[in-house]
């Protein structure tokens, strides 16, 4: 691999006019033209679906894969809590400004300010566009739009619907993307997986996929390539995503030399249903809204956690978050409060299911809100939430406090961007999860839903015509060997899977144990000496995998025991990079907490000084030595402090 | 807990189906989509090949997961998708028969997994509202009434799974589109089209689905309790419309 300067193609002057400013600097495509471009989407959640409808509105020809039987599936789906605008609705004194501000303060000062400004200021044009769409909103008795306060945000810029607002913002995409399919200006192929992209001469001209009902491996080749395919938090085998989610495209760009960043900014969720047995195939959040009214709290000693919670007096109970961040006591952002339940975890002071031999649970109690606003008013407020807790776990949480533990809910990392949102590969773009860009170090809730429909609808749609109208248009009828060449090393894979030298262990059992490994030393606290031994069992485990691999069937007819044998290896992989990343960030930041670099009462230290960049890996060649680019990050506008949640 | 499991077996769309015979022991915490998990982790390690079925986000909102148990889609626990079933409420039961939706628009592709893209087709044929990205006026220029909004949200929480299809004996997608139409046409944002639900209709017709004869048990079925009333407001605004 060369060598090559890594540009981030952000806009000067005044943060205010960037976005604006940029957008007259880019080029445009005559409307007459663009039926002559072809682009790809891959994936087609919020960002995906959005930036697909959004250019068939233009006039492109878009094409657009998912995995999943339908649209309406993607994982964009499960989001529970909102997202948030700066609307300013409430007269709370919030504005794009504040927004910004709390974004890349949350993210722990490792966003870029141009892109999170502009996240902010897109913020608002989102809602109009999904109220436009019929997204039934929460409103209030006067018609008009609600708010509410989510995630520790001092001002009440959440929008949601109930706890269903990935579904319906999803829904809204996914119409939009209906409506263009019906107007044949979007080819739309369900139960079909992307295994590699196309390069000609440098530049993504296309992808290879494979139909996951025939087998077939097919070649599509177009303009220009978008991936919008998600996170990676799979990679954990536990976590929030859904089974299907997985890291592969975004993987295999990465080994044509889409530099991939911050692998190991990996958000753990604190409110989370814990793991009750070793069959569990995924783990369920309970959203953040929760925090708002429940208080959290663990046992004061250890001879107390075998009790029933009932039974343990007040005076024996450790309200730890009020007592540690006594100013936002049970509202501090995730990484703050994951960390803060593993603390009193790892004590001994843990309750519920032994896994393990260990614990891993704290309550979250609800006593004192059913006091203050009735059992019908938490009711109201959390009903549907209550129903689903009491459903996974056969405990009513009226009457006992619910069990939470931290699960792995969202990756920060992903490919790296330019302002543009184009990787380091020429015409390979990326939006929402599946880029790094706008969450730093750590995402704020509410914030997940924004990122991915701001790609989607307003930026990928200008920047990839930008990029259009710079490209001669592919013929796309013609056949290219480099097309060729790459089914064939595809095909090469699926044999390799398919015909393992001496298959003993089912894919699962492989991808349990990698998720083990990676929980302990890149998780919630991450240190030397463990992540230099988990780097060489990922190696080992990795190195049996392909000895050991049994997968039955074959690879022409609908497989699934193959499709997920695939997404593993390739996990397996990225797995490696997240260790090193995080063994090479000699700090800590949001999510990623080295014990190394922890204040003497207990906070993330950050090294400014050093490790204000954004780590972004090239491919070497062997997975094992990835080379590292730093974009240094710049501060003009917000000076990075010390987040006290105190 | 130990169940006999006759699962059906299809290899393709064009072959002959037939039930399987398996045995499993579960704990009763276990999910009903583990224990098919911990199944096919035996059939491959005894080198058979794993039993199909959809999945994916098992938390009961993407509408993926879809089997007929003991003969109803989605098994015993009413208002709760295939992958919020768990193990312990089926204690007491020792045999379990796990099918596919059977319905001529919902073609098998392989053992469990059906193809619902007709859904999808649907939705294509007006299941939208005509809005160009970019072109949105401010959002709270147009309030609407709470229990409008209220009512547009009921109907919006479909999640397309298809269960009313499977448990109707017409094979009706009557209350998934109504679903829809209600939506989308009791928004003031939504009452442009005028032809939504007579295109939508149609395209089912078009799909394989059949007419809905007022059984209800769509209703019955749906995990997410998308009431038939919907299909009253659909007619309505059908009849508005001619």
């Amino acid at each position: 691999m060369s060598d090559f300067e890594l540009d981030s193609q952000t806009p000067k002057g005044s943060l205010e006019n960037r976005w604006k400013q940029h957008k007259f600097n880019l080029n445009i495509v005559n409307p007459a033209n663009r039926k002559k471009y072809n682009v790809i989407v891959v994936g087609t959640g919020l960002a995906g679906a959005a930036a697909a409808a959004s250019m068939g509105e233009m006039g492109y020809n878009v094409k657009t894969f998912c995995f999943q039987d339908s649209p309406r599936r993607a994982h964009s789906i499960a989001a529970q809590g909102g997202i948030n605008a700066a609307k300013n609705y409430q007269n709370d004194g919030d504005s794009v400004w504040r927004l910004f501000y709390d974004t890349i303060k949350g993210g722990d000062y490792r966003a870029r300010e141009s892109n999170v400004f502009r996240l902010a200021e897109l913020s608002t044009s989102i809602i109009d566009q999904a109220v436009a769409q019929g997204v039934p909103f929460a409103r209030e008795y006067s018609g008009y739009l609600a708010n509410r306060s989510f995630g520790g945000a001092q001002v009440s810029r959440t929008f949601y619907a109930r706890g269903q607002t990935g579904q319906q913002l999803l829904l809204g995409a996914y119409q939009a993307m209906s409506k263009q399919v019906d107007a044949g200006t979007v080819v739309h192929k369900s139960r079909c997986e992307m295994h590699d992209v196309i390069m000609i001469d440098g530049q993504a001209k296309g992808i290879v996929s494979r139909d996951l009902v025939t087998g077939e491996l097919e070649t599509h080749i177009a303009d220009c390539v978008v991936l919008c395919t998600g996170g990676y938090g799979n990679v954990f085998y536990l976590s929030t995503n859904a089974k299907g989610c997985n890291a592969s495209a975004a993987w295999r760009a990465h080994k044509h030399g889409a530099l991939f960043a911050n692998p190991c900014f990996t958000q753990i969720h604190p409110t989370c249903i814990p793991q009750q047995g070793e069959l569990q195939s995924k783990l369920t959040l309970m959203s953040e809204s929760l925090r708002n009214d429940g208080r959290i709290w663990a046992p004061k000693h250890q001879q107390d956690c075998e009790k029933r919670p009932e039974a343990i007096p007040e005076h024996d109970r450790d309200y730890f978050l009020e007592r540690m961040y006594p100013a936002f006591g049970n509202l501090v952002p995730r990484d703050i409060a994951s960390r803060a339940v593993k603390l009193i975890c790892d004590e001994g002071r843990g309750v519920g299911h032994a896994i393990d031999g260990k614990k891993l649970g704290v309550y979250l109690d609800f006593a004192k809100a059913i006091e203050k606003f009735g059992l019908d008013g938490v009711e109201e407020k959390y009903g549907n939430l209550f129903d689903m807790y009491q459903h996974i776990t056969a405990e009513n949480p009226y009457e006992t406090p619910m069990r939470i533990y931290p699960a792995v809910h969202y990756t920060m990392g992903g490919l790296w961007v330019d302002y543009n949102l184009m990787t380091s590969i020429d015409g390979l773009f990326a939006g929402g999860e599946a880029n790094f860009s706008d969450h730093g170090a750590n995402r704020l809730g509410a914030s997940a839903l924004m990122q991915g429909l701001a790609d989607g609808y307003f930026i990928l749609p200008t920047t990839v015509s930008n990029y259009l109208a710079q490209q001669t248009p592919i013929d796309i009828t013609k056949s290219y060997p480099e097309a060729q060449q790459t089914l064939q090393a595809c095909q090469a894979q699926l044999d390799r899977l398919l015909n393992a030298p001496d298959p003993q262990k089912t894919p699962d059992e492989f991808h349990r144990k990698l998720g083990q490994i990676l929980w302990n030393a890149c998780g919630m606290a991450r240190e030397k000496a463990i992540l230099e031994s988990a780097i060489s069992d990922i190696q080992a485990l990795r190195k049996q995998f392909w000895q050991q691999v049994k997968v039955t069937g074959s690879d022409k007819t609908l497989n699934q025991t193959l499709e997920r044998a695939g997404r593993i290896a390739d996990f397996f992989e990225l797995a490696e990079l997240m260790c090193i990343d995080a063994l090479t960030r000699e700090e800590s930041c949001g999510c990623h907490a080295r014990v190394e670099h922890i204040t003497d009462d207990g906070e993330a230290q950050r090294h400014d000084d050093e490790y204000a960049f954004v780590s972004a890996w090239q491919y070497s060649g062997n997975v094992s030595m990835p080379v590292l680019y730093k974009e240094e990050l710049h501060f003009e506008f917000v000076r990075p402090t010390t987040r006290n949640y105190k | 807990m130990i169940f006999t499991l006759h699962i059906w077996r299809q290899h393709d769309a064009n072959s002959q189906g037939n039930f399987e015979q398996h045995q499993i022991d579960v704990s009763e915490d276990t999910s009903f989509l583990e224990m098919l998990d911990a199944l096919n982790e035996q059939l491959i390690q005894t080198g058979q090949e794993a039993i199909a079925f959809d999945f994916d986000c098992r938390e009961g909102i993407c509408g993926s997961c879809n089997l007929v148990i003991n003969g109803t889609p989605h098994g015993k626990h009413r208002a709760t998708t295939t992958c919020q079933q768990y193990m312990r409420d089926y204690a007491g039961e020792n045999e379990l028969w796990i099918e596919p939706w059977r319905a001529t628009a919902f073609p098998i592709i392989k053992d469990l997994i059906v193809d619902r893209s007709a859904f999808d087709r649907i939705i294509q044929a007006g299941g939208y509202i005509e809005i160009r990205t970019g072109s949105a006026p401010e959002a709270n220029t147009m309030p609407v009434e709470k229990h409008i909004a209220d009512h547009a949200f009921d109907a919006a929480t479909c999640i397309g799974c298809g269960a009313c299809v499977a448990a109707c004996p017409n094979a009706s997608a009557t209350l998934f589109v109504a679903a829809k139409v209600s939506h989308l046409g009791s928004l003031p944002q939504g009452q442009m089209d005028h032809q939504r639900a007579r295109k939508m209709l149609l395209a089912m017709d078009e799909q394989g689905f059949g007419g809905c004869s007022n059984y209800r048990e769509c209703e019955r079925v749906c995990p997410k309790e998308i009431s038939v009333s919907n299909i009253t407001t659909m007619n309505k605004l059908l009849y508005q419309s001619s």
